[in-house]
């Protein structure tokens, strides 16, 4: 493969199933924490760090 | 027995090895490094044989660590050496400060040449003190986040003892002149080598850490120390894949030459100030700010949307430092794009800290530690707004090359990253020697004082100067000749140059004070003080009031 169409491969690639790929992941990602019943996960992983005293004593 | 021997054999290997490159090297500046190399070694060996419990290995009694205990010797030295690199970063900052305030600073040697001690500040600050901190912090948070004892803890002291001889080997190169010429990236090929090896080390500790915890899920902080430590490491050796013309010499040329090799300094640039100087931060942030308000974070899902979104966007950000040069148009304009882009998650954090305090404002009023995180805060929110704004190629024509970036890259620094480490250290200090509090909190307040003004400063007057500066370069004569001679710029700036480097004493003054305050709390003494606020009280009056007696008429 030539050096200019190894560019124009990857360019195109990037453009295309690249992008989609990274917004679906992204997207997937974003929505996790909106899963049905994570809102008692969410609050359980936010009040975790009080749970620590020092040495856990 | 036998990894008694072990140890001692690869510190004496590495001995020998460092022998052997210094003996060969072929300049000075490879000579004192290896003698460096050589004499850590010898301090691990020596450490090794006389610290070893050899009653214990000749009764073969294995004592093993109480796993019911925080691992918490590393983060003392942490906190201590964070405080250290902190005043000699500010102070090397000052220096320069006032060296281009005053050019006869330079004082006429080579090694104390602006040039030569730019590099020691920056890389003092970002990596002595911030990466000291980032460190300290990460092995404070994961433990208490995964409720575990640190995992693997010879390979953690070999990172933290590791990262320090890196910081040595960086800062006295530059000295001597050693240097890549790659900014935030400036130390050699034998440097980069050395804290590859640390970073991989470091990655396994904390992985295992997290490997071995107690709690099921993931606090979000680590998430961020995560992709702190991943993402500096592919940075850290894309960025430096340098050819050294000999292996006993100081100097390599890098494989990416031309654009492209501007291209991937700026993604390496640009995403250290991603992952090192923001997220890792914010890890801080999302453990320090919770616990010192005692509240939980706002929102925890926002937290989640933040984390991807800077991840997603950061890395694309890099080619905004390229504006109007031979990059291709489009990766301009990429780069533009993402970094308008990231103003959202940087907000997401910033409003995340912010509103965490959401019904426990007072504390601002009341709490010197929670100023600091509250002001860091704002900085984030500030210099992130700030970002993105000059990152649009119409204002980068204004704003590039001059002294904005710098006090841009200062209102982040010494706001954002500065206050939130201050912040931690007044947090960790008297939980780590046992004491109530810090020696005295009206010191922490003075030290809050002392850096927000001091910041004001800095970056008010960097202002004016980079705006100023950019305007002049600029303004064309009615005959098309350019009105100003670049001698002319410089002139006219040094009234803020000096107004620059006054936040700058101010800033330094508020680290030093910190070292005291600090010293004081792990000395076990309390600054016999009026607490900050105390609703007023009278004893005198403090009684019920008899019916007064009627005189007799």
């Amino acid at each position: 493969m030539s050096p200019h169409s190894t560019y124009e491969t990857l360019r195109q690639f990037a453009d295309s199933w690249g992008l989609l790929t990274m917004v679906v992941v992204f997207a997937a990602f974003a929505a996790w924490p909106f899963r049905p019943g994570a809102r008692e996960a969410n609050e359980a992983a936010a009040n975790m760090i009080f749970k620590d005293d020092d040495h856990g004593e | 027995m036998e990894s008694v021997v072990a140890r001692a054999g690869v510190w004496l290997a590495a001995l020998f090895v460092a022998i052997v490159f210094f003996v060969n090297a072929v300049d000075t500046g490879f000579a004192v490094h290896m003698a460096i190399f050589a004499l850590a070694a010898l301090a691990g060996l020596v450490i090794t044989l006389t610290k070893t419990n050899y009653l214990a290995v000749a009764t073969g009694v294995k004592v093993a660590a109480d796993q019911s205990r925080y691992d918490d010797d590393l983060i003392r030295a942490g906190v201590i050496l964070t405080t250290f690199w902190g005043c000699v970063g500010f102070l090397a900052g000052l220096y320069i400060a006032l060296q281009l305030a005053f050019p006869v600073l330079n004082l006429g040697f080579e090694y104390t040449t602006f040039g030569r001690l730019r590099p020691l500040h920056t890389s003092a600050v970002i990596f002595a003190f911030g990466g000291t901190a980032l460190i300290s912090t990460s092995f404070y948070i994961v433990q208490r986040t995964c409720r575990a004892r640190l995992a693997l803890p010879a390979l953690a002291r070999f990172v933290f003892w590791g990262y320090q001889l890196f910081i040595v080997i960086a800062a006295t190169g530059y000295v001597m002149g050693i240097t890549q010429g790659k900014e935030y990236a400036e130390p050699e090929w034998y440097a980069d080598l050395w804290l590859t090896l640390v970073w991989v080390a470091y990655l396994i500790v904390f992985v295992a850490t997290i490997m071995k915890r107690s709690e099921p899920h993931i606090y979000v902080a680590n998430w961020f120390f995560l992709s702190f430590i991943l993402t500096v490491a592919m940075l850290h050796l894309v960025n430096n894949v340098n050819l050294p013309i000999s292996i006993f010499g100081s100097r390599s040329y890098p494989v990416w030459a031309g654009v492209q090799g501007a291209l991937v300094q700026w993604w390496y640039g640009h995403n250290a100030v991603g992952f090192f100087l923001t997220a890792g931060f914010l890890a801080m942030m999302y453990y320090f700010v919770p616990k010192q308000a005692e509240r939980p974070i706002y929102s925890y899902r926002l937290s989640i949307i933040h984390f991807w979104s800077l991840i997603f966007l950061y890395i694309w950000a890099g080619p905004h430092h390229l504006h109007y040069t031979a990059l291709p148009d489009w990766a301009q304009t990429l780069g533009m794009v993402f970094s308008v882009m990231l103003w959202m998650p940087s907000w997401g954090g910033m409003i995340n800290g912010l509103m965490t305090l959401n019904g426990a404002w007072d504390k601002v009023r009341t709490d010197p530690i929670i100023r600091l995180m509250v002001f860091s805060l704002a900085f984030y929110g500030m210099s992130t707004f700030e970002g993105p704004a000059m990152s649009i190629k119409w204002v980068n024509s204004l704003s590039h090359y001059t002294d904005w970036t710098i006090g841009h890259v200062h209102s982040g620094a010494l706001g954002w990253n500065g206050m939130i480490t201050f912040a931690a250290i007044y947090y960790l200090t008297p939980r780590l020697w046992g004491r109530e509090r810090m020696y005295s909190l009206r010191m922490v307040n003075w030290h809050f004082w002392l850096a927000t003004i001091g910041i004001v400063f800095y970056a008010s007057s960097m202002w004016v100067a980079g705006i100023m500066q950019g305007l002049m370069w600029r303004e064309y004569g009615a005959d098309g000749y350019l009105v100003n001679s670049f001698a002319e710029t410089v002139a006219a700036m040094h009234p803020m140059y000096i107004a620059r480097a006054f936040g700058g004493v101010l800033y330094l003054t508020g680290g030093l004070i910190m070292a005291y305050n600090v010293w004081q709390t792990v000395a076990g003494n309390l600054r016999d003080e009026l607490p900050l606020r105390q609703a007023a009280y009278d004893q005198a009056a403090d009684r019920p009031l008899p019916a007064a007696a009627v005189p007799a008429e």
